[in-house]
């Protein structure tokens, strides 16, 4: 209990929003708007995973909102060509490793810092896009959307694929030896490296990890619309930087579990709606945001303080 | 003679741990009094007492025989306090005059600089101590003892009537100790106090007046170094009589397991390694600090390959260029700095002592989590670490298990060739003994030791034999039972005497 204090008390302050949800504004509970928000929350669940990994390793990618773009166009192109569903959900995973692999040959291969390398790179990804589609929106074929399945069914497969997915990861993250060295490289590279892990390919694996991530979330995001926006993902990177924040991932390094994080997401996505429902302006949300995540930055700068003393 | 410093009966507790039982302590101007004592005795609380670092909870301070209340770093800096640090805390990016301005001008932010005196007021301090330093010289670029100096220049230029050293020669070769011994004898006669902290005892004969002893937060005794031996001082640290304090040599040699050919890495200052180590046996590497030593390990670990010469590990020609083959080829490496490289100090002591054999010990990289205690708990009871269970972390412990920790990584690794830098330093002298009984008991099952030790009466007491290295190559082999001066004088490089190989 002591050892998860801080992911237990993410999912208590997020059962405390719907209690008050609850009892103040039930219609928050009706099950098709609560599906519909789910469903959008289930690619980002995959990138807060991904970004998760990456800020445990001690680096951070903020490139994924570009990568996010490029794959989701990826696919639409494609499936407009009229590529099979499988090979478009492959072309997709395989385009996010490639622009993984090139953040992480940068970061791992010639040490840079990641901030500079993935900034780079998110403007880069952005603005090739913007170049190559002048902004126009890919029609996708019919039968691609949900799957090619009804739509309640569609949301479901992607809600239930994501929470897979997450348990998956969770479970990889206790019991491979891969997980356990992404926390060590996370701590300590150069300790790490004296055990005989090899911090720097551990690095760039996490980045094409990441990379495989987004790809995979575009695919779950296309397939819920009928175009793809080729602004699609911009502000992602931060919304999952913060989910993972609040979700207890210490920036530092070599702290943080998978389900923390998809707490972290809940807590913060299920404040547009509640807002609606409470009848208060939308502007709030941001500042809403803002300050959970702040409130989770500072408990946990308290918390190191008082372990420090 | 006049009272510096007087503490009566100072209590500080941190939480439910009393540091300090009631410590009384007093330093006399123109004294050095030496503070001894085990890790977790108390003496970084002490200090950190006198330094204003932390406030006592009970008893009193009284400094020039005024009793003051609440003491803060700034009203003891003011009241001529300074404290140096093992690890000189200064601005590596800034000059010399720059750190020392720093330190002595007054802090108020739009104040105008003179370079001028600043330079000069520099240059004057650091000839006072006979350092040899550039005023301009960029504190990166100086060696650890040369910060110490710096230091030590700023303590002077503020006047420090009390001047405490924590462990000043921990990483000091032996001519620079001798330096840095003449400018502490300096510092007394001109009336200073010193509070002096080491655990090396010979230290503490060359240069303290008294020697107060700390023992669980309690001190037992002040004694005149005069008046006191060895024997007597290691018996009030722990309490009790350490008798055989290295346990005998009990191993019988096998084959050669190690055996390196005019082995060298240009860009580390290695050169022209010839040497065998064979199983079963303990070889000492002894020499100043800068003679190459880490460096020779960190090429066996493959942390620096080497670029000439052969490596045979039984018989066999190999390569090492990353710790990982180095790990494979059945090398290990219990580094020097526990606390940065050999302990990850926030994962748990189990996750530890698994790290270098996820390869052999979780097939398909798959870990099973009552397997990888099970590993642990053995180790921990192997090696009687303390500590509450396989989920502790590892900065809960103490120095000495620490090292424990860190060699149970490598013992699970289950080595040929272990190669241990420094494994005693820092440890208290209880811990101390028990690695020593450790490593011995290994050598005896067989593994070949290479140990790098800068405590010489541990590499004579352990040591089945002992390389003495010198401006980065083995400048002599000599038996077991080589007297010190003897090894110190190869070290040094003064006679050529050593049965030279």
């Amino acid at each position: 209990m002591k050892k998860h204090f801080r992911e237990f008390s993410v999912a208590a302050a997020l059962a405390f929003v719907l209690l008050g949800l609850a009892i103040f504004t039930p219609a928050f509970f009706q099950p098709q708007p609560l599906l519909s928000l789910l469903t959008r929350e289930a690619p980002t669940l995959l990138v807060a995973c991904g970004m998760a990994f990456v800020i445990i390793s001690r680096q951070i990618d903020i490139s994924v909102g570009s990568q996010f773009a490029v794959c989701s166009v990826c696919v639409g192109l494609l499936a407009a060509k009229g590529w099979s569903l499988p090979l478009v959900f492959i072309a997709s995973v395989s385009m996010g490793a490639i622009m993984g692999a090139f953040n992480g040959c940068l970061v791992a291969g010639l040490r840079l810092p990641s901030i500079v390398v993935t900034l780079a790179t998110m403007v880069t990804w952005r603005e090739a896009l913007r170049w190559q589609r002048q902004g126009e929106f890919v029609n996708l074929p019919d039968g691609l959307q949900w799957l090619g399945l009804s739509q309640v069914m569609g949301q479901w497969t992607l809600i239930l694929a994501a929470l897979v997915l997450l348990a998956l990861l969770a479970l990889a993250t206790k019991h491979l030896s891969a997980g356990r060295f992404v926390y060590a490289v996370g701590t300590d590279a150069e300790a790490a490296r004296l055990a005989g892990i090899r911090p720097q390919l551990t690095t760039f694996s996490v980045f094409v990890f990441m990379g495989a991530l987004v790809g995979l979330a575009a695919m779950m995001n296309v397939v819920q619309s009928p175009q793809v926006d080729p602004k699609s993902g911009s502000g992602l990177e931060l919304k999952v930087i913060a989910a993972a924040v609040v979700g207890g991932v210490a920036v530092s390094g070599g702290r943080g579990k998978l389900w923390g994080v998809f707490f972290g997401l809940l807590l913060l996505a299920c404040i547009s709606p509640a807002l609606t429902h409470l009848h208060i302006e939308a502007y709030w949300e941001k500042a809403i945001q803002g300050a959970i995540i702040l409130l989770a930055v500072v408990a946990d700068g308290l918390r190191t303080r008082k372990q420090r003393n | 003679m006049k009272t510096l410093l007087q503490l009566s009966a100072v209590t500080k507790s941190f939480g439910a741990v009393r540091a300090l039982k009631g410590v009384s302590f007093d330093l006399h101007a123109g004294e050095v009094h030496a503070l001894l004592g085990e890790n977790g005795a108390g003496k970084s609380t002490l200090i950190k007492v006198i330094t204003g670092a932390h406030q006592l909870d009970g008893g009193s301070i009284e400094i020039n025989g005024e009793r003051v209340a609440r003491l803060t770093p700034a009203s003891a800096h003011q009241l001529g306090i300074a404290c140096i640090y093992q690890q000189p805390a200064l601005f590596p990016d800034l000059t010399v005059a720059e750190n020392i301005g720093l330190r002595l001008e007054p802090m108020s932010a739009l104040r105008k600089v003179n370079w001028v005196t600043r330079r000069q007021r520099a240059k004057e301090l650091l000839k006072r101590i006979g350092a040899e330093i550039l005023p301009d010289a960029e504190v990166r670029s100086l060696s650890m003892p040369e910060q110490q100096l710096v230091e030590i220049a700023c303590a002077l230029g503020a006047g420090a009537r009390i001047v405490i050293m924590d462990e000043p020669t921990a990483s000091l070769t032996h001519k620079e100790q001798h330096l840095l011994f003449a400018v502490v004898k300096d510092l007394r006669a001109s009336g200073v106090g010193v509070v002096y902290i080491s655990h090396r005892l010979e230290e503490i004969f060359q240069l303290a007046d008294r020697v107060t002893v700390l023992r669980d937060g309690q001190s037992v005794g002040t004694n005149k170094v005069s008046e006191i031996n060895e024997s007597g001082m290691i018996k009030l640290m722990v309490g009790r009589e350490v008798s055989t304090i290295y346990p005998p040599s009990e191993s019988e040699t096998g084959n050669v397991v190690l055996s390196l050919r005019k082995l060298g890495c240009a860009s580390c200052g290695v050169k022209n390694i010839s040497l065998d180590v064979r199983a079963g046996e303990i070889v000492g590497m002894a020499g100043l600090v800068g003679a190459g030593r880490t460096e020779l390990a960190r090429v066996l670990f493959g942390i620096m390959p080497a670029d000439s010469g052969e490596i045979l590990l039984n018989g066999q020609l190999i390569t090492i260029s990353t710790p990982k083959e180095a790990v494979a080829h059945g090398i290990a490496y219990v580094p020097e700095d526990r606390r940065r490289h050999g302990v990850i100090l926030e994962m748990p002591i189990a996750h530890n002592m698994t790290m270098a054999i996820h390869d052999r010990v979780f097939p398909g990289a798959w870990l099973r989590c009552g397997a990888e205690k099970q590993i642990a708990l053995d180790l921990i009871r192997d090696l009687a670490v303390k500590a509450y269970g396989p989920e502790a972390p590892g900065g809960s412990l103490s120095g000495g298990n620490q090292q424990k920790v860190s060699l149970a990584r490598w013992l699970a690794t289950k080595p040929k060739l272990l190669i241990l830098d420094e494994p005693t330093q820092g440890v208290d002298v209880g811990a101390k003994s028990e690695i020593h009984k450790i490593i011995r008991r290994l050598a005896k099952e067989g593994l070949a030791v290479l140990m790098i030790s800068s405590d010489l009466p541990e590499v004579l007491g352990m040591s089945d034999r002992i390389a003495v290295m010198r401006g980065g190559t083995i400048t002599a082999m000599l038996p077991a039972k080589t007297d010190a001066h003897e090894v110190m004088a190869v070290a040094l490089g003064q006679t050529e005497n050593g049965a030279a190989k």
